[in-house]
């Protein structure tokens, strides 16, 4: 079903290109808006920003490794609601596929949108960001992409992709409605656009974009990038359960943590529009800290952190896709996208999902048969 | 350790299992005192966060009660417990938690002896696992 096209690239300028391609995207009659990752006139920032003048379109810069937040909660303000006007928003693969868990909740649709995909170059720390970029944002993104495609990683300094896009095994989009292809393309000359969908298929044909096969090393560069990615993936999980297999290590891996709830705020699928950590439900009585406090000689404050990360885990594991928004939010260092990441592993492989995969699975808690994992009960 | 009383929280439905229990008390017949009920509508009520708390607070061992199949008053709620525990179960491990720590068990309301026999079973089983880790060091 899938349908390329390729756009022309001047003068190794894969901006101006993509650019050019949105400009295209919004000049549709369709499209009333595209949300893109845009340069911020006040500050070297990048931030997905919601465009109707396509003057300004020359900020776009989806190749940055600017990484601030997981676009998927942006998106489902756009569109929880019908509003009958089309939005085109560009998206890397980790955010689609955070969104398609959204849908799922219903806390977002599909109706009224156009999602395109990038092959995704990985992200830089938010920390990492800020020390790295510069004043020149040009020749830091160019700089950046050259790095990753020519993939020597040569140029980026002492900074390094951020750890979850290190061990990210979906580098490339799926589901999207038009995904732009980087991986094994000849960057200096091209740049690939994949119809996914039927809808993306349509909007291809409007776009009058001149039809082209994907080159025939693509398939080929992706794969051997995904089973790196796959082992790296592996060893982190090594890692991380030796160093959290046990009530203590784990409370040791945990101790930083100040229960800022950060790690929540800027998870895409945490989906609670209340969190019960900041109901009532934890406004103690302060005797009650006194009481527990005698109970057990010394207790932390604040308390319940190990509570909060394990409940978490409970609520949304199955539903993690490993974007490592928690990590890049932690004011102290906590490595939280290693351990979510590690126990969603195995949540998801225990109800056979996979987070982001297909819109139409059901998240594994929003269901169930009458005959099905009988082994976890019984009287004795 | 053999002088160990462990501390069992038990979330029984109100429809069977709890009923269940007091069938056991009106018919004088006896189970481990370790065992701390605590009634719930429906065992599809016990969000993860009650297990995950009772184990950190020092519960050695929780044991969730709910209808036999095709018999929830709420139509589908156990099975909703039943993928509950199932996903505990992935994850409490992880963390050192024996998986046989956490118990679901279908018994109905006219059960009183099996219920009694569980209780008296799963006590001995955590006996014998000894006491969770959060008893014995410091949980943040």
């Amino acid at each position: 079903m899938s349908k390329t096209a390729k756009i022309d690239v001047k003068d190794q300028n894969l901006l101006g290109a993509l650019r050019q391609f949105l400009k295209a995207v919004l000049d549709q009659e369709a499209i009333h808006a595209v949300l893109v990752p845009w340069r911020l006139p006040m500050k070297n920032m990048v931030m997905p920003t919601l465009i109707t003048d396509p003057e300004r379109l020359e900020r776009v810069d989806p190749l940055s490794p600017a990484f601030p937040m997981n676009g998927a909660k942006v998106v489902s303000r756009l569109t929880r609601k019908a509003t009958g006007r089309k939005v085109a928003a560009m998206m890397r693969p980790c955010e689609i596929r955070a969104f398609v868990e959204l849908v799922k909740l219903k806390q977002a649709r599909m109706e009224d949108l156009l999602i395109i995909g990038t092959d995704c170059l990985g992200a830089l720390t938010n920390q990492d960001y800020f020390k790295w970029v510069g004043d020149d944002m040009d020749q830091a993104t160019q700089t950046f992409y050259t790095a990753v495609l020519s993939g020597k990683g040569e140029g980026l300094g002492d900074v390094s992709l951020a750890p979850a896009c290190q061990v990210c095994e979906f580098p490339v989009p799926a589901g999207a409605d038009l995904a732009v292809g980087l991986f094994g393309v000849n960057t200096s000359d091209e740049l690939l656009i994949e119809a996914q969908t039927p809808q993306g298929e349509a909007f291809l044909e409007a776009l009058g974009l001149a039809g082209a096969e994907a080159p025939s090393g693509r398939q080929q560069s992706i794969d051997k990038l995904v089973a790196e990615r796959t082992a790296a993936r592996d060893e982190m999980f090594v890692r991380t359960r030796e160093a959290t297999d046990s009530l203590e290590k784990l409370t040791r891996y945990l101790a930083n943590c100040v229960n800022c709830y950060n790690c929540r705020v800027a998870c895409p699928v945490c989906y609670c529009r209340e969190c019960v950590f900041v109901t009532d439900v934890f406004d103690h009585e302060p005797l009650q800290y006194l009481l527990w406090a005698s109970r057990k000689g010394a207790i932390k404050m604040p308390t319940d952190t190990v509570f909060y990360h394990i409940t978490r885990l409970a609520h949304m594991s199955t539903a993690c896709v490993g974007c490592g928004q928690c990590s890049n939010a932690c004011p102290n260092d906590i490595p939280v996208m290693e351990l979510f990441r590690t126990v969603a592993h195995q949540t998801q492989r225990a109800f056979e999902y996979e987070a982001g995969r297909n819109v139409d699975e059901a998240p594994p808690l929003t269901q169930f048969k009458e005959k099905e994992f009988e082994e976890v009960v019984g009287i004795s | 350790m053999t002088d160990f009383e462990p501390t069992i929280v038990a979330f029984f439905c109100n429809w069977c299992t709890y009923t269940a229990a007091d069938l056991a008390g009106t018919s004088r017949l006896s189970y481990p005192a370790n065992v701390k009920i605590i009634r719930v509508m429906c065992s599809g009520m016990v969000d993860p966060q009650y297990v995950i708390k009772a184990l950190l607070e020092g519960a050695d061992g929780v044991i969730i009660g709910g209808c036999n199949p095709g018999d929830c008053h709420y139509i589908n709620g156990n099975y909703k417990a039943r993928r509950r525990v199932k996903l505990l179960k992935e994850i409490l491990p992880s963390f050192g938690f024996e998986a046989e720590r956490l118990r679901l068990a279908w018994i109905a309301a006219s059960d009183g002896i099996l219920l009694a026999e569980m209780m008296r079973d799963f006590t001995e089983q955590i006996k014998v696992l000894g006491p969770s880790a959060p008893k014995l060091r410091m949980v943040i």
